[in-house]
């Protein structure tokens, strides 16, 4: 098996959409979205990424963006309503670099976040483990 | 294939821009025999054109050269399911360079044109005999096309009766790409319609999803699946009956050709691919056809042109009393009309049947040799094409694609893979009418020693091809940074 | 009966039917409602190759070949010289009897052509990229107009009314349905709009004329609207690109660049744009990369656009490149190069030119523009087009196009290299023998 078949365990400071986002709040109010390891293992090389410029208010659960693989496109849906602050450069110059760290420096946007009660609705990594039959 | 020295190899491969030297040329032009005028206003004028300058031999050896790297249907089995990759006869290609075929003016006077408008009208007389419809336009120039004329037609019949609220178009979850995407440029929304365990149209979410808000329903005959759609008549009826129109993608025509008419069966329009089921060449990804074929209800709804017979025996373009108007520029692609009408003509009722016995009889035998060892989804006869799964060898890490590429180290071009989307792993073979028993034999053997390989050695499937002009491409590379044209090496950093 | 395209014999066909259990072949096709199977076909009796031949032979003879007469008809299709190399290059079979190139490994000859395609279309028209080929002229002008539809998120185009009318008509069955309104203006009182999404231009004109590109440019400019032309692919031997003159998306037909005019196809579709629209271009793209062994190749890429994987949200519902005639032409300007374009483009301008002065010097004929023009020109006769044409076709010649719709006794000649002097001068004697009835 090659390196990037290797799994990564979902972190338990993470909250989990069912549609394979991720959201890490921080304490200042602002979180950092991206996918899971699980995500970028079915999508594969990851090749675009289409994602809103800072400034975007989205909803909960909201299309945010896509994410493209060679021969796959996957939507993209925020975990809680919220605004953009910034966007990964980095990963979009090298969208590879979601395939290899999504729960680190593979992340997509980092946000605002608008109403806080909304992380009750979202999995816990227990949960998503569940979902991903890990 | 030339591929025993690489370097020769890579040096053949050099674009012709980087072989080119100023003042080579592999062409003439004729002398200007007229005074020569005023030139436009110099800021009409362009400073330069960088196009490669090379003689004719070294053009010809390059074209030649990159020939050999290419897999075609002369070369040997082609079983990409859904494609029909059939044998393209060779007096076809003769007969589209006779000089009254090829430098016919697609606009010169009706009466300047009769033979090719005989041919035309005459063809269009064979498609709805066989296709079992009342009439026929030669217009699109692909499958895709078909479809996007067909809708055409189905948007003007509802707004003639007055049905602006029908707005969606129904889609088996089986279907080709090209249905949904069709049905968008109409600007229609598409509702997806799930498939039963035996591979038919699920009924019951099909009658959920009929109303008076839907266009009509898009459906292959037999099915992307290689099946023949048990419901179809009720299907048909039922669309009918919510007001709804039937379009038939005829992709699949190499089946039913002698066995149905699906015209009998209440298709409102079905498009035939002349470049598959009438054998005309791909051509490495098109000139394709995609005539349409329609019912009495949707005849004066045909695409300008179709061609129709008058007094005295001559023939003239006619534009429908309804017509949706011009799809493309002129009435065809008329080099492809003349293939599929030899083709007709050399086989006639009994050849055509015969052909889609062939093509059936040959894809289940390929069922039955091969579904010991590669999972069949759906337990039941195929028509024109088998579906597998390489399921069981995705256990062993074994993808479908890498199936499908250790298959061109046996020698033969790999079937379709990953699709239709609801069989995982698909592995999709269509052997056609053109492949005897000895062939498929040998076809056979390599899928089962390929099934051996990956229960043995599955390192060794999932690195092939070994024996191809290339080894696997870097796929995700070439989408992450873009190089889609020569530049010259100062320039390379842009796209 | 056994068919020369068919190998199966009657033995194999049993042992095959055996292998797969049933008695009869007939067992095969259970799953068709028993009342409508083995339909009559009423098809004429099949015939042998010898005699195929001859009935298309007969077939061909009724067509009149324009190659023996004089013509001057083009107006979207275009007489020119086929170099002998093009015919034997898509005459190989390995060329002509391949599928779109979905696997990499044993597709690198189709591959390959077309990014030299897309290298020479895109260099030819002056843009950053060009994709590998679109159904033909008209259709690739109707989807590089839903493009900038895409592209702006406006909803309403505007056509000037020296575009071909045909290519005009094109456009409305792909923009109506979607909503997009079309505005068909002639350039005096041209009034774009905030929400004019694309003003489309045809360089040269239907008409043969040179529009005013830079003015065209600069009203597109002063409202956002993007500019999308439609050019004529042998007149850039010559004439400026219009990657120059600031153009967004170009398309043409790719005919005139070695294709037999052949009833009207097949053809292709030439699609060029800027590189910052690309992920909103329609079509196949073949891009470079490398093998597992590091070697260069060439892959279909950004395949995400395309209908079979984004369904219907797809940039198009095209999955045709028209690759073999993308062959012809690439085959074509690679043997033309870069001297022979300008030759053929030189050749086709002063011999219009030569042909237009002789004929505005009749009586009664007269040039309706006073703009320069390339291979093409209109002028106005002195009676209706329809009967001098008839005329010219009882003296071996094949006028121009009758555009009376549009110009009172408007013609439309077409010249291009093809056309001799003596053919041109032959055309002048008998439209003064017309006028002189």
């Amino acid at each position: 098996m090659s390196d990037k078949d290797k799994q990564i365990p979902n972190p338990r400071n993470l909250k989990y959409t069912k549609d394979h986002e991720w959201i890490r709040i921080e304490p200042d109010g602002t979180a950092f979205i991206g996918i899971t390891d699980f995500a970028q293992s079915q999508l594969g090389d990851i090749v675009f990424l289409d994602v809103p410029k800072a400034g975007k208010t989205l909803k909960q659960f909201e299309k945010f963006g896509e994410v493209e693989s060679v021969k796959s496109v996957s939507d993209l849906f925020t975990p809680v309503s919220c605004e953009v602050v910034d966007t990964n450069k980095h990963a979009i110059e090298q969208p590879e670099l979601v395939n290899k760290e999504p729960f680190s420096n593979g992340w997509l946007l980092k946000v605002k976040v608008k109403d806080s009660s909304e992380v009750a609705s979202l999995l816990s990594a227990q949960e998503y483990d569940g979902l991903t039959g890990k | 294939m030339l591929i025993n020295n690489p370097k020769l190899l890579e040096k053949q491969r050099t674009l012709l821009m980087d072989v080119s030297v100023a003042g080579r040329r592999a062409s003439t032009t004729p002398s200007m025999d007229v005074p020569l005028s005023d030139m436009p206003p110099a800021e009409l004028l362009r400073d330069d054109l960088h196009f490669p300058e090379v003689s004719e031999p070294q053009l010809i050896r390059y074209f030649t050269h990159l020939s050999t790297l290419n897999y075609g249907v002369d070369s040997g089995i082609y079983p990409l399911g859904s494609c029909t990759m059939k044998y393209n006869p060779k007096l076809h290609e003769d007969a589209v360079r006779l000089p009254g075929f090829a430098n016919v003016h697609p606009i010169q006077p009706d009466e300047t044109a009769q033979g090719a408008l005989q041919l035309m009208h005459n063809l269009q007389t064979y498609l709805a005999e066989i296709t079992g419809t009342s009439a026929v336009s030669l217009a699109p120039l692909a499958g895709a096309h078909g479809e996007f004329t067909g809708l055409q037609m189905f948007r003007a019949y509802h707004l003639e009766h007055g049905q602006i609220q029908r707005k969606r178009v129904l889609i088996p979850d089986s279907a080709h790409g090209t249905n949904p995407a069709t049905a968008a440029m109409l600007g229609f929304t598409v509702t997806s319609v799930a498939t039963d365990n035996d591979g038919n149209v699920d009924m019951d979410a099909l009658h959920k999803e009929l109303g008076t808000d839907v266009v009509g329903l898009m459906i292959t005959l037999p099915s992307t699946l290689g099946l023949f759609e048990r419901h179809i008549v009720e299907i048909c009826k039922a669309v009918h009956e919510a007001g709804g129109l039937v379009y038939g993608d005829g992709a699949n025509m190499n089946a039913l050709l002698g066995q149905v008419k699906p015209g009998a069966l209440g298709f409102d329009v079905v498009h035939l691919n002349l470049h598959k089921t009438f054998s005309t060449p791909h051509g490495g990804g098109g000139p394709g056809s995609g005539p349409v074929c329609v019912s009495e209800t949707l005849r004066d709804y045909l695409p300008d042109a179709v061609v129709v017979k008058i007094a005295n025996n001559t023939y003239k373009f006619h534009r429908p009393a309804k017509s949706i108007g011009k799809i493309a520029a002129f009435n065809g692609n008329f080099g492809m009309l003349v293939r599929a009408y030899a083709y007709i003509r050399i086989l006639g009722a009994e050849g055509l049947k015969s052909i889609s016995e062939n093509a059936v009889i040959n894809a289940n035998y390929v069922l039955a040799k091969l579904k010991g060892d590669y999972l069949l989804p759906y337990q039941r006869l195929c028509m024109h094409e088998v579906i597998f799964s390489a399921k069981r060898q995705k256990e062993h890490n074994v993808r479908a694609l890498d199936v499908a590429k250790r298959l061109i180290d046996y020698g033969f071009h790999p079937p379709t893979m990953y699709f239709p989307l609801i069989v995982e792993e698909a592995l999709m073979i269509e052997p056609t009418e053109s492949e005897g028993r000895e062939g498929l034999d040998a076809f056979i053997d390599a899928m089962l020693s390929i099934a051996r390989e990956v229960e043995e050695q599955p390192e060794l499937v999932r690195n092939a091809p070994y024996s191809a002009p290339m080894t696997r491409l870097d796929e995700a590379r070439a989408a992450r940074q873009p190089v889609l044209r020569w530049r010259a090496d100062a320039d390379k950093q842009k796209i | 009966m056994a068919f020369p395209y068919i190998t199966n014999t009657e033995e194999d066909r049993q042992v095959m039917l055996k292998a797969i259990g049933v008695s009869s072949s007939a067992d095969l096709f259970n799953d068709i409602p028993h009342e409508f199977r083995n339909p009559t076909l009423n098809l004429p009796p099949p015939v042998s190759e010898l005699e195929l031949k001859r009935e298309l032979e007969m077939l061909a003879g009724k067509n009149i070949d324009p190659q023996g007469w004089a013509s001057f008809l083009g107006a979207g299709s275009y007489r020119h010289y086929v170099p002998s190399v093009v015919g034997h290059i898509t005459g190989r079979s390995e060329f002509y009897t391949a599928y779109t190139p979905y696997q990499p490994e044993i597709s690198q000859g189709t591959l390959q052509t077309i990014y030299e395609f897309q290298s020479m279309v895109s260099e030819l028209m002056g843009m950053e990229v060009a994709n590998a080929g679109m159904y033909d002229g008209a259709s690739a002008l109707a989807e590089a107009a839903l493009m900038a539809c895409r592209i702006t998120g406006r909803m309403s185009v505007t056509v000037l009314d020296t575009v071909s009318p045909t290519y005009i008509e094109v456009l409305k069955p792909y923009l109506l349905p979607q909503g997009v309104a079309i505005d068909i203006s002639s350039s005096k009182n041209l009034s774009l709009k905030q929400t004019t999404a694309c003003l489309i231009v045809q360089q040269p004109n239907f008409y043969g004329f040179m529009e005013d590109m830079k003015a065209h440019a600069a009203e597109a400019d002063a409202v956002g609207a993007l500019k999308v032309v439609t050019v004529d692919p042998i007149s850039l031997g010559m004439l400026k690109p219009p990657g120059e003159y600031g153009a967004d998306v170009v398309t043409a037909e790719g005919q005139s660049l070695g294709v037999a005019q052949s009833f009207g196809g097949p053809y292709v579709g030439l699609f060029a744009c800027k590189s910052k629209h690309l992920r909103q271009m329609p079509g196949r793209i073949v891009g470079q990369t490398v093998d597992s062994q590091g070697r260069t190749g060439y892959v279909l890429t950004l395949q995400t656009r395309e209908q079979h994987i984004r369904r219907e949200r797809a940039t198009s519902n095209i999955c045709t490149t028209e690759s073999l005639v993308a062959l012809a032409t690439t085959v074509y300007m690679a043997a033309l190069g870069k001297r022979g374009m300008q030759e053929i483009a030189t050749l086709c301008y002063h011999k219009a030119q030569y042909a237009a002065k002789q004929i505005s010097q009749l009586k009664g004929f007269r040039l309706t523009s006073s703009s320069p023009f390339f291979r093409e020109f209109t002028v106005t006769c002195p009676s209706a087009p329809a009967e001098i044409n008839k005329y010219l076709l009882s003296k071996s010649i094949i006028g121009g196009l009758d555009v009376s719709a549009k110009i009172p006794n408007g013609m439309l000649f077409c010249v291009t290299e093809v056309n001799t002097r003596v053919e041109i001068d032959k055309l002048v004697k008998e439209l003064a023998g017309f006028a002189d009835k």
